[in-house]
């Protein structure tokens, strides 16, 4: 009975409201959308990270015929320069990890591969490819110390740390990431006014009804009890668009596209979307309910 | 600026038919609000069925509303709700059980002579019929206290001695009545208690009483 009684009032409601009631649908999916994606953006770092950072090396690239650096003054490094080099990384154990010499003939074929779709690598030479040491460090934070060793030394044109290539661009996704959170935030605050104000017009189309209801001894829950739940479904729908969004964007933007064209990284998987959609409905329920009730506080007293 | 009512004591005894009259704006509205709670005096105490009104938390009102039933002038029911559906409506709101709500409405309907027009809507009933479905509804909780506001201020005549048997007859099964009113002709025929104010003081309180000193 009550639950019949409920249900009647709830959905005589949400039709009698339809515009506003669509309204907060809308909202809420937009601003749940950019909610769990800003979500996703950050499992996906997260995932890079993961998968890089065991990855990242150092690279000291040598000076060969053609470099123009200062440093490269005296012309293609030397047989006894190089074995230096390498005495001096090995010295440097157990921060280096790993040393591996890569040749021109290595360095030319790498090349080709990467840029295998591009003209690049049809017009490549091996004389264009510098010889490097390939340094991996057991603790890749610790990037400064090579660089100091290393970096301005006679014979050595340049040393590269993938990993802060790398940070800039999660620097980039976690600004992004940040973006969304905030366009997001502004998107929950609209939907917060917009929900309270709907409530106001439910409480004044009904003022008959509730005025009605407070004579014959209805309690103030469930008075308020049938507008909260209206607030509930309408943003209940939002939240099933959001997580559709996320679906269809999970399918379409990253499996079909991202993970066919950019096949050097990983990306995230359903359990992150997954793990993302009780944070929504969460936000999106929660966000719902205290709006309504604090706005019912208001308009539906005793 | 003068209250609204000032320095007003009366007792009303469970059981009793008490009328408030008075000339417009004199209070009675007022006297009423309070017994429901809706209004809370500046000073001095309200006691309903034991309880001081004064002190009793908020969320304790819809309790005191049930033991409480009331009727207006404007008869207040619901438009979209046939009769059966407004009587209805005071038991769903409580949540009673369907089965029961069933049960107690054609008993109910049958005691204030709408037997038959139970799937009416409002606008298909007389206004004396749309009366006896508001005090249908305010009796289907059986309370203790009935408070009518100028029940018959909408009626003629006829219609409104029908509505006072119906009240005379709730008032014989023990429930208390207090009504205000403007209607002589329907005081001084009850012959019941009657309190009369005048500029928010109680100026008469006279058993089996009539409308006006002078009146009859
Ligand atoms: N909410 C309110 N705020 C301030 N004053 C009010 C309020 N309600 C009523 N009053 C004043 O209190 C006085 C008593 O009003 P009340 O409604 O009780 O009169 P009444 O006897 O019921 O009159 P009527 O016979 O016309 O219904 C009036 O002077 C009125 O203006
Ligand atoms: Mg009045």
């Amino acid at each position: 009975m009550r639950f019949r009684y409920l249900l009647r009032e709830v959905m005589t409601g949400l039709r009698r409201n339809i515009t506003l009631t669509l309204a907060v649908m809308i909202t809420v999916a937009v601003s749940l959308s950019l909610f769990g994606s800003s979500l996703l953006v950050r499992a996906q770092v997260q995932e890079m990270k993961d998968f890089w950072y065991d990855k990242v090396e150092v690279s000291i690239f040598l000076c060969g015929d053609i470099s123009d650096s200062p440093t490269c003054a005296g012309g293609a490094i030397s047989e006894e320069e190089k074995t230096q080099i390498n005495a001096d990384l090995e010295a440097l154990k157990p921060l280096v990890e790993t040393i591996y010499f890569e040749t021109q003939t290595e360095a030319l074929s790498r090349f080709k591969e990467q840029f295998k779709n591009s003209p690049l690598a049809e017009t490549a030479t091996i004389d264009q490819m510098p010889e490097s040491f390939r340094v991996k460090l057991s603790d890749p934070t610790q990037y400064a110390v090579i660089a100091a060793a290393f970096a301005g030394r006679p014979g050595i044109e340049d040393v590269v740390d993938q990993r802060q290539a790398l940070d800039r661009l999660f620097r980039a996704l976690a600004g992004l990431q940040t973006l969304a959170l905030v366009i997001a935030g502004v998107m929950l605050l609209v939907t917060a006014l917009l929900i309270s104000n709907t409530m106001r017009v439910a409480a004044f189309s009904r003022r008959r009804e509730t005025s009605i209801m407070r004579l014959v001894g209805a309690s103030n829950f469930s008075i308020q009890l049938p507008f909260i739940m209206e607030a509930a479904v309408a943003a209940l729908f939002g939240t099933t668009f959001a997580t559709g969004a996320l679906v269809f964007g999970k399918i379409y933007l990253i499996d079909q596209n991202l993970a066919t064209t950019f096949t050097f990284t990983t990306f995230i998987g359903w359990d992150a979307v997954i793990s993302v959609i009780p944070w929504m409905l969460l936000a999106g329920l929660g966000l719902a309910v205290v709006a309504a009730g604090l706005t019912l506080q208001r308009y539906l007293k005793v | 600026m003068r209250p609204a009512l000032d320095d007003v004591s009366v007792d009303i005894e469970k059981g009793e038919f008490v009328f408030l009259v008075g000339a417009s704006g004199s209070g009675k509205s007022t006297f009423l609000r309070l017994v429901l709670r809706e209004e809370k005096p500046t000073s001095g105490n309200v006691w309903v069925g034991g309880k001081d009104l004064t002190r009793l938390s908020s969320w304790k009102v819809p309790t005191l509303r049930r033991q409480i039933g009331c009727v207006f002038q404007d008869f207040r029911l619901l438009p979209n709700r046939t009769v059966a559906g407004n009587v209805a409506f005071a038991l769903e709101v409580i949540g009673t059980a369907e089965k029961e709500i069933e049960s107690i409405i054609p008993n109910v309907l049958e005691l204030v002579g709408l037997e038959g027009k139970e799937d009416r809507y409002p606008n298909e009933i007389s206004g004396g019929e749309q009366q006896r479905v508001a005090i249908a509804r305010a009796f289907v909780n059986k309370p203790a206290v009935l408070i009518a506001d100028e029940p018959t201020g909408n009626l003629d005549p006829e219609t409104s001695i029908g509505i006072m048997k119906l009240l005379d007859r709730i008032n014989k099964i023990g429930t208390t009545v207090v009504m205000a009113t403007h209607d002589v002709a329907i005081v001084d025929q009850m012959r019941k208690r009657v309190i009369e104010i005048d500029g928010g003081k109680v100026v008469r309180d006279q058993s089996r009483g009539v409308y006006g000193m002078g009146a009859s």
